[in-house]
């Protein structure tokens, strides 16, 4: 079902909320956080673009909390926990990001796939296969074909001398 | 004719020829796996074009968004699920002609219709092109302020039923935007004293954040799917003699698809809305339509292939983007030092007319990689949908932390992920945010530049083009108004709480 201005979704009105609280916030600091310049007209204003977006959020935002207020709210705290769920996965991400710059990007990206894929309750071997295959061509495309900027890691300085270029410069 | 070889002279470089070949192919398989589509591939592949020649990279990108929807038909068709979310009109038509047994038929149609529909736009733009190279000029800093002002207007008008939370989403996209060190006084806005906010919020960083990395949550958190379509068996050529018969439908959807995309902010899902109705009415059997109609497939699969190369055009002649995708591409010309606008069709028409060459070779060298290959190309709807996340995820990381080997990017990135799935989760709008802070940007540059020249208000509309442009704009807010205003009970009985 698709979620229209006069329809509410579980959490919706959560949303609606936190993001009015944040508009109002930046609206609140817009005197502290933008400068207004003497010299120049209106158009220059360093305050005028940021204040007409954080108005529009504050608007746009409480015409939406006006126009479902006397709506029935359905539960939200289902919803919620969903939301949170997801952070899980951003866990995992953020670990990924620290991992790479010390165990290089092949070892790290191999490791990530393969423990996110039983994580997520993959089991066969044929998939874990698939998931450690996954990573290594993500590497070889990205980093050895396309030489993305992605650093060598720490670890690969003790490797010896050939293998550690050849590591650092492809993988 | 010298423009034509000069433009063909651009393409002829194997580099170009593998960056189409790769973005026509991966953009079809792209889009036969529902849950991913073109946003999520061209934000993850946007930062690696930046190391490419912006013909090279450009024509990468443009074979993934131009060769998607070509593959979000086949998963419509089959299992009633659309790749991409422009297909969604094809399993009206498409899902029912399989259940009957004419799965080969809807998927050889759809195919011809899409060809069709990409090849009438190429010709149409090319065809446009010197009109367009006279016009761009005309465009001076108030012009594409009003230009970019209408794409905003638009873009939250056009989320019908969502307009509330689509201005939200713009207007916060324009704060987006203001983030960080403003040029003129050298100020800073929104920083909080972070070092880390002076330099801005990279718009790539937040595109990978709200497409990509909110894609791969929504597909790990939610539970796995493994889609299951069985192969077609016969030839696929069929579809072309069908659609000779129903030429005027074809005709008449490409060109809404043609007229649609050249204006910002409206794009595939209007077109195929107005092709599909206009379909329906001058149908002999308008009750077929979402029982298996064929006319309702080639309305809106010709629609929604038209619009890619349309698109292109205010972007190319303006600078000015119209959907999330085309926003993305900017980002690959600025890289480059290229400004795309008026002086682009002035200076560098061979540029644009290879692009749209590359279009037209892309639009050939789809349908002979589906007429050939769809069977095979099944395989990849199948693959289980959590397993697609997890490769998501691993490509976002390449995506943003390519950029500048930063942490800060990835969580900033990882924090529009949670955002964006937060947005898909409630069905609300994401793109009037990368609108936003696109056409934000550009508005906030040109009504400074303009206003320069300015003494009175109506001095910024005393040129006609402006006017023109402020009295579209009026037009379309008082048209939506008076809408409003005419069906305020139908609002209210449309009331649902899931």
């Amino acid at each position: 079902m698709e979620s229209t201005d006069n329809q509410l979704r579980n959490g919706t009105v959560v949303f609606q909320i936190l993001f009015l609280a944040f508009a109002l916030f930046l609206l609140s600091q817009v005197g502290v956080e933008t400068k207004y310049a003497a010299s120049g007209g209106f158009a220059a204003q360093p305050r005028l673009w940021p204040a007409i977006g954080v108005t529009g959020m504050v608007l746009f935002g409480t015409a939406q909390i006006v126009k479902c207020w006397r709506w029935p709210i359905p539960a939200a705290a289902a919803e919620v926990f969903v939301w949170i769920r997801a952070l899980e996965y951003l866990a995992w991400f953020m670990a990924y990001v620290a991992v790479v710059p010390v165990a290089g990007y092949l070892p790290s990206t191999v490791a990530f796939t393969v423990l996110l894929t039983v994580r997520l309750g993959y089991r066969s071997l044929v998939i874990l296969l698939l998931a450690a295959a996954l990573g290594a061509t993500i590497v070889i495309v990205f980093k050895t074909g396309l030489s993305v900027r992605v650093p060598g890691g720490s670890l690969y300085e003790h490797l010896p001398g050939g293998l550690r270029s050849f590591m650092i410069l492809n993988f | 004719m010298d423009l034509l070889v000069s433009a063909l002279l651009v393409l002829a470089r194997w580099d170009v020829a593998a960056a189409l070949l790769v973005g026509s192919i991966g953009g079809v398989v792209i889009g036969a796996i529902p849950g991913v589509g073109p946003a999520v591939a061209i934000a993850i592949l946007l930062p690696a074009t930046f190391s490419l020649d912006p013909i090279v990279g450009l024509t990468a990108l443009l074979g993934i968004y131009g060769s998607s929807m070509y593959g979000g038909a086949i998963p419509a068709v089959l299992i009633n699920t659309p790749g991409t979310a422009v297909n969604a009109l094809t399993t009206y038509e498409g899902t029912p002609m399989t259940r009957r047994g004419e799965a080969r038929r809807a998927l050889s149609l759809a195919y011809s219709a899409s060809f069709f529909g990409g090849v009438f736009s190429v010709v149409c733009l090319i065809l446009l092109s010197p009109a367009l190279a006279w016009i761009a000029p005309q465009f001076g800093s108030r012009e594409i302020f009003l230009a970019a002002l209408l794409g905003i207007v638009l873009v939250v008008l056009a989320h019908r039923g969502r307009i509330l939370a689509a201005g939200m989403a713009a207007s916060f996209g324009i704060w987006l935007n203001t983030i960080g060190l403003e040029p003129i006084q050298y100020s800073q806005r929104y920083t909080f004293g972070q070092s880390w906010l002076a330099g801005g919020i990279d718009l790539i960083v937040v595109v990978l954040g709200l497409f990509a990395l909110s894609q791969a949550f929504v597909l790990l958190v939610e539970p796995d799917k493994r889609n299951r379509a069985n192969s077609v068996s016969g030839t696929l050529f069929t579809g072309f003699r069908e659609l000779l018969r129903n030429k005027r439908v074809a005709s008449i959807s490409s060109s809404f698809g043609v007229l649609m995309g050249m204006i910002p902010g409206v794009g595939e899902f209007t077109a195929q809305f107005l092709s599909y109705t206009y379909a329906q009415k001058t149908s002999k059997r308008p009750e077929s339509f979402g029982n298996g109609s064929p006319e309702g497939l080639i309305a809106s699969e010709a629609a929604n292939n038209a619009v890619p190369a349309a698109a292109m055009i205010p972007l190319l002649a303006l600078g000015i983007p119209g959907e999330a995708l085309t926003a993305m591409m900017l980002s690959v010309f600025y890289v480059h030092n290229v400004v795309p606008g008026p002086g682009l069709f002035q200076h560098q028409l061979d540029f644009v007319v290879a692009l749209y060459l590359a279009l037209l070779v892309l639009n050939v060298l789809v349908i002979a990689f589906l007429l050939s290959s769809t069977n095979t190309l099944l395989k990849v709807i199948e693959i289980p949908t959590r397993f697609l996340g997890i490769a998501i995820l691993t490509l976002s990381f390449v995506g943003v932390y390519s950029l500048r080997n930063s942490a800060v990017d990835c969580a900033i990135a990882g924090g529009f992920g949670v955002f964006g799935f937060i947005l898909k989760r409630l069905n609300l709008p994401i793109v009037p945010i990368i609108l936003g802070m696109v056409l934000g940007g550009i508005m906030e540059t040109k009504l400074r530049t303009s206003m320069m020249r300015v003494s009175t208000p109506f001095d910024f509309i005393d040129r006609p083009i402006a006017f023109i442009l402020f009295l579209i704009i009026l037009a379309v807010v008082a048209s939506h108004i008076r809408q409003s205003l005419r069906n305020p009970k139908r609002n209210r009985n449309s009331q649902h709480v899931k």
